[in-house]
């Protein structure tokens, strides 16, 4: 009853435990509601713009054409009937895994590369090799689409010079397929750069000395110091790129539009098709909710990694 | 030869002594520059066209000479694209949207991450980590549903929003705000406790402390979370894609795109003048901010 008097909310610490025992109580009550309403924006955005929606696609899903009948696994059955849903399950697992492991191996090559340059002029490099990142995917689709013109492609020019070509960039389903690869490891490439770069920086020195006075050569070192501590940031990245990668739009519907006859759909485009072009929503939510199970592995992963860690620390 | 040894020395001063070593590591240093040069082609080849390409007109375009040189440069393009009021109004669309979802971004995510790095309350553990794994929720997961949720929406209260460039105002914040809170939870948790504690000792309130100590100091982090939020609202593609149609309400990536390009007559002059001019924001702040830039792109996987 004494302390109901003693208004010290502030400063439950520096009170004696036996006296501030209910004031801390309260002061913690009241410090947790102003937390809980300075969350509340971010609770209430993602409950209602990506919970919900994340759930209702389930249930859309589960609906006829005009969505007015419920009808089960309906729209998956069509699915697995038509070729093109799996011409589109292949095709997103090519693009998704190859783009990812192209991005690592250039990002790693070129992290190595500026690693070996003097500081001083990383800086620099660095910011030209990022550059590809920071333009936004559309536009550099666009520069890519006129660079492989059926009929005026740059590179085709170049390519005449040494009798090769002219390549159908966009227009063979194989050459197409290689084209949406090339774009997406062009564009993403840089970010593992980037990331590899950092973790480099951070493998303390000595390890490498120690090594070369063990009489390490260059693939010892490269195999027993760098990638074992570099291994954390190797696999985090690429599971993030992954899931962009699956989950990327832009550079197939801006290249190819999913064509030469849909063989370069992606689960994203498909749905997009389907969903929006066709007025077919619950056919589309079906289609990208084939994406939900890739994501939830790696989503586990990382979230196992983010605990590790904060347990570490 | 002098070439040589200097630039050995420059790269090593450490052991002047071994020279096989650092002849050996002049040639590693020699073929780095050499692929570096390879790679920064590579990668610049894409922007650097898109500028060539604009400065040609299109009869140069469709003359079949050679593609990567200019031989009569003109600034007509964009000319052209600078005095139409259907560009301009992409553009405006496009600033508008990104500047007003930078400061909801903000104005959410930076009490939500003071929030949860510091006061505790009920669920905020599993709410830390619930943010993050709202970022790896995909937009093309998300859209159907959205699309069919402003529909109906626009059923029950007469709002429309499908197709007004401000229900972009409403989704973007979905890819933004979860990376920055997490991004700012990171800044936040490396204030020392001591500083906040002795505010409050001194009598500030919560607002106080957040304002006062908290935004000073974390301001490296808002500032990448900052930029990060514009350049990923710039970009966006999808969204507008599928929320927006007509002319008036679309953003610039989708109006360059669906506009521009008219049935299967490209004018490829004009599109790379746009998509250049789109690409300048981001490109302009990434120069300038490069460091800030790096931060908050290397935040993401390494803090937490």
């Amino acid at each position: 009853m004494v302390d109901a008097t003693l208004r010290s909310p502030a400063i439950p610490a520096v009170a004696s435990p036996r006296k501030a025992k209910s004031s801390l109580r309260r002061a913690m009550g009241r410090k947790s509601t102003i937390a809980f309403l300075m969350a509340l924006p971010l609770i209430l955005l993602i409950t209602v713009l990506v919970l919900y929606p994340a759930l209702y696609s389930l249930y859309l899903a589960t609906l006829n054409k005009g969505m007015t009948r419920f009808v089960g696994f309906g729209n998956f059955q069509f699915l697995f009937k038509r070729e093109t849903f799996w011409m589109v399950v292949q095709q997103s697992c090519i693009f998704a895994i190859t783009a990812v492991i192209f991005k690592a191996i250039i990002g790693f090559i070129i992290a190595h590369l500026v690693h070996n340059i003097p500081d001083k002029g990383q800086r620099k490099w660095r910011g030209m090799l990022l550059v590809p990142w920071v333009i936004p995917p559309a536009m550099s689709c666009l520069a890519w689409l006129w660079l492989f013109d059926p009929s005026y492609s740059a590179f085709n020019w170049l390519l005449s010079f040494i009798n090769v070509g002219p390549i159908p960039w966009t227009g063979d389903a194989y050459w197409a397929r290689f084209s949406v690869i090339l774009v997406n490891v062009w564009i993403g490439s840089p970010f593992f750069m980037i990331m590899y770069l950092a973790a480099l920086k951070s493998v303390p020195e000595q390890l490498y000395e120690a090594a070369a006075i063990d009489g390490a050569n260059w693939w010892q070192r490269m195999w027993y110091v760098t990638l074992p501590m570099m291994r954390n940031i190797i696999a985090i990245t690429a599971l993030f790129s992954l899931i962009v990668t699956f989950a990327n739009f832009d550079i197939v519907q801006i290249l190819t539009d999913g064509g030469p006859i849909d063989k370069t759909h992606v689960f994203a485009t498909w749905a997009f098709r389907v969903g929006i072009r066709s007025v077919d929503i619950p056919q589309g939510a079906a289609v990208s909710l084939f994406m939900v199970p890739i994501l939830a592995v790696a989503a586990v992963i990382i979230l196992r990694d983010i605990t590790k860690r904060g347990n570490e620390a | 030869m002098t070439a040589t040894s200097a630039s050995a020395d420059l790269a090593l001063p450490r052991n002047p002594k071994h020279g096989s070593m650092s002849r050996d590591r002049a040639w590693a240093l020699r073929w780095s520059y050499v692929f570096l040069i390879l790679f920064v082609i590579f990668f610049l080849l894409p922007p650097v066209y898109m500028l060539i390409t604009s400065l040609k007109t299109s009869q140069e375009i469709s003359a079949a000479t050679n593609p990567w040189w200019v031989f009569r440069p003109t600034l007509d393009n964009y000319i052209e694209l600078l005095s139409s009021p259907m560009y301009l109004t992409f553009f405006r669309n496009s600033a508008l949207v990104s500047v007003f979802v930078v400061i909801i971004t903000m104005l959410i995510a930076i009490p939500a991450a003071f929030a949860l790095s510091r006061m505790k309350f009920w669920g905020s553990a599993t709410l830390a980590t619930g943010v993050f794994l709202t970022y790896l929720i995909p937009d093309t997961l998300l859209f159907l549903p959205l699309f069919k949720m402003f529909a109906i929406f626009n059923e029950l209260t007469g709002i429309q929003l499908i197709n007004k460039w401000y229900v972009l105002l409403i989704v973007y914040p979905t890819l933004t705000v979860p990376f920055c809170t997490w991004i700012m939870i990171g800044y936040f948790a490396s204030i020392p406790k001591e500083l906040d504690e002795a505010a409050l000792i001194d009598g500030a309130s919560y607002f106080q402390t957040l304002t006062k100590i908290f935004v000073p100091v974390a301001l490296p982090g808002i500032i990448a979370a900052t930029i990060f939020a514009f350049t990923v609202s710039w970009a966006q593609f999808l969204y507008p894609l599928a929320f927006t149609t007509s002319t008036d309400q679309l953003v610039l990536p989708v109006g360059i795109i669906t506009t521009l390009i008219k049935g299967d007559v490209f004018n490829w002059g004009q599109i790379m003048t746009g998509a250049l001019l789109g690409a300048a924001p981001p490109l302009i702040i990434y120069a300038f901010l490069m460091d800030y830039y790096i931060a908050g792109l290397t935040a993401g996987a390494t803090k937490g």
